[in-house]
């Protein structure tokens, strides 16, 4: 006879709704689990979706991600011929916010190397890549855009081609991927009235000086588009990402370009560590201790309430000394109790959860590594919850029950 | 356990404190209960009726004095020898003033424990409990849990438990209390036919003077001192019942 199960029985709606709330409290340690999960792994879905081998970045800067990184186009060339190195090409990311059917709009703006990245590598659940240089754009589900939709940002239009789906960025806003032309032209855009008083303000400084003077020609050239003056630098790219050929070493190309002044290069490994260490560190720490403190709370709560209907039981427990129960059957009974109330409460946050979490803003990820884990500390807190409760068992004298 | 005593205490003392808090509960109480014998124990509150209980029960050590059931010594002074919790649930049954039954366990499963505990299957100790409870007249309130039983039927189960394990010596403390006359008297009368059918020795501490009768040997208890009931002298002597012990 399972003295745990009829006790339980008797009391079960007390029992059940323990259960629950012990449940609902494992499903938020869980919750936090997925939720540090969700922010690693969001922090490095680029990166890793990248599958760089090398990062080129401003010299001192620490990468597009952690800083503003600006390196001219040119760059790319150079990269490409350095021994080694198989392919090269321009990197843009920035993030934006526009209004869109009268909501916010914020996606981060990913620039793929046209025509040799088209987005055939990116996690597409609908549609196709870009198919052309312009005006298409792959948009992660996230933001709420659906295929064929079209997005007005700065001057031109843009087409939802294709969805992906948890393509975000480290702060958790959907990305949206261009060529690398229309991420520039979206990230550097300006009203047309900006650009008519720069274009006046140049004629303005080209009038006061004596070469605008004597060469006429200069004065029309400050006039027109800024792409025309070849001492106005183009735009900017964020940085240079870089394929190495199979079996060469990261850190030989690395010492390849150590003596250029203007960049910093950094391998795969070396930039996941930053984005972890930099921009979502603080975030991801604080979860961890939140998660840590959500699990020492869970113990302490468990073995509260497991200690309170030991104390519920003492009667019971004294009588059953009294008839001469032997202690494993009296230990048995509590930790019976706090096992079965740990492993439904398990199960009750775990089918929470997976409805719950969902429907959350940012990304839960909950790992089935994690859920082990959870389940072995879910156990080993039943255990240490019900020792307590024996302890006080233990020490309840059988002449209690005639009293 | 054939020995013909089911119980016998020689010189029970129990003190509680020690110096100018020290009280006697029990002094030099010495007793023998044969098998089969049903013995009344009469006193008022705080003559050291239940404590004399509680020492051969094996619940309390005594200060002083042995403590043999079915010929075996248990308890020579403070001094326990063997486990005293595995010998209370194979030879010794329980009866109190409150039915004191497991609230969790309906009424078989409170007679049914008893058996599981000293180790017999769990279907051969359902069917003795049901046939405790068949014989005992509750057999029909059998699933039914203790506070869906009356005062009287909660007490016939908790007999039923007592004798789940085959006792030789059964302990009751005012069994009848919370029983009205009538029903008080059944229950004596219960432990008089357990006594003589099994040959189970039974103790019965009691206020109940109307029932007297009922039992083989009567003593008294006044400020710790245990006595044959002068009253009743001629009654303490060995049952004539011819017992069979079971």
């Amino acid at each position: 006879m399972n003295l745990a199960v009829r006790d339980i029985r008797h009391n079960l709606g007390r029992f059940v709704l323990t259960t629950l709330g012990v449940g609902m409290l494992l499903m938020v340690v869980m919750g936090m689990g997925g939720i540090y999960r969700g922010l690693v792994d969001d922090a490095l879905v680029v990166t890793r979706g990248v599958g760089a081998d090398l990062w080129v970045v401003q010299r001192d800067t620490r990468g597009p991600f952690a800083e503003v990184s600006r390196l001219p186009r040119s760059l790319v060339d150079r990269v490409a011929a350095v021994p080694g190195v198989t392919d090269a090409r321009e990197f843009v990311f920035h993030t934006i916010q526009r209004e869109h059917r009268g909501k916010p709009l914020r996606m981060g703006v990913l620039g793929l190397g046209w025509p040799t990245d088209k987005g055939e590598g990116l996690p597409l659940i609908a549609g196709r890549p870009l198919a052309q240089n312009h005006f298409e754009m792959i948009a992660d589900e996230s933001l709420g855009l659906g295929l064929g939709e079209r997005l007005r940002l700065g001057k031109d239009t843009y087409t939802v081609v294709g969805l992906t789906r948890w393509l975000v960025a480290s702060g958790g806003d959907g990305i949206a991927c261009f060529t690398s032309r229309d991420a520039q032209a979206i990230q550097f855009d300006e009203p047309g009235e900006s650009i008519r008083l720069e274009r006046q303000a140049r004629r303005a400084r080209a009038d006061e000086i004596d070469f605008g003077r004597t060469q006429p020609g200069v004065l029309d050239r400050a006039s027109g588009p800024a792409q025309n003056l070849a001492a106005l630098p183009g735009p900017a790219i964020s940085a240079v990402i870089a394929h190495l050929m199979p079996g060469t070493d990261p850190a030989s190309v690395q010492r390849s370009m150590s003596g250029w002044s203007d960049v910093t290069t950094y391998t795969g490994p070396q930039q996941e560590e930053l984005l972890l260490k930099g921009s979502v560190d603080r975030a991801r720490r604080q979860i961890l201790l939140f998660r840590v403190l959500l699990t020492i709370i869970s113990a302490v709560i468990m073995a509260l309430i497991i200690y309170t209907l030991t104390l519920d039981k003492l009667h019971p427990i004294a009588l059953l000394k009294l008839i001469g129960a032997p202690t494993r059957v009296i230990a048995g009974l509590i930790l019976q109790q706090s096992l079965i109330m740990g492993v439904l409460a398990y199960g009750v946050g775990y089918l929470i959860g997976t409805r719950l979490f969902p429907l959350f803003p940012r990304r839960v990820l909950v790992t089935n590594d994690d859920l082990l884990r959870l389940a072995g500390i879910v156990l080993v807190i039943s255990v240490l919850a019900s020792l307590l409760g024996i302890w006080k068992a233990m020490r309840v004298a059988p002449n209690e029950a005639i009293g | 356990m054939t020995d013909p005593l089911a119980l016998e205490t020689s010189g029970l003392t129990k003190v509680y404190g020690s110096g100018h808090t020290e009280v006697v509960a029990l002094r030099d109480a010495s007793m023998r209960v044969r098998r089969g014998e049903v013995v009344a124990l009469l006193g008022p509150s705080g003559a050291g009726k239940s404590t004399f209980l509680l020492c051969v029960g094996l619940i309390n050590p005594p200060t002083r004095g042995t403590v043999t059931i079915g010929g075996k010594l248990m308890q020579d002074g403070p001094r326990s020898l063997g486990d005293l919790r595995r010998f209370r649930r194979e030879h010794i049954g329980f009866v109190f003033q409150k039915s004191n039954l497991i609230p969790f366990l309906s009424a078989i499963e409170n007679v049914q424990v008893v058996g599981e505990l000293i180790g017999r299957p769990s279907s051969v100790a359902r069917r003795r409990a049901n046939e405790l409870l068949d014989a005992l007249g509750v057999g029909k309130r059998a699933f039914n849990m203790p506070t869906q039983l009356s005062g009287g039927e909660q007490q016939r189960v908790t007999v039923a438990r007592a004798l789940a394990n085959q006792p030789s010596l059964i302990l009751a403390d005012e069994p009848t209390a919370a029983l009205d006359s009538v029903r008080g008297r059944q229950v004596m009368e219960l432990f008089r036919d357990v006594a003589h059918r099994h040959g189970t020795g039974v103790i019965v501490v009691t206020h109940d003077h109307r029932a007297l009768d009922v039992f083989d040997t009567i003593y008294e208890m006044e400020d710790g001192l245990l006595k044959p009931a002068a009253s009743t002298a001629a009654k303490a002597t060995p049952p004539a019942h011819d017992i069979r012990l079971s």
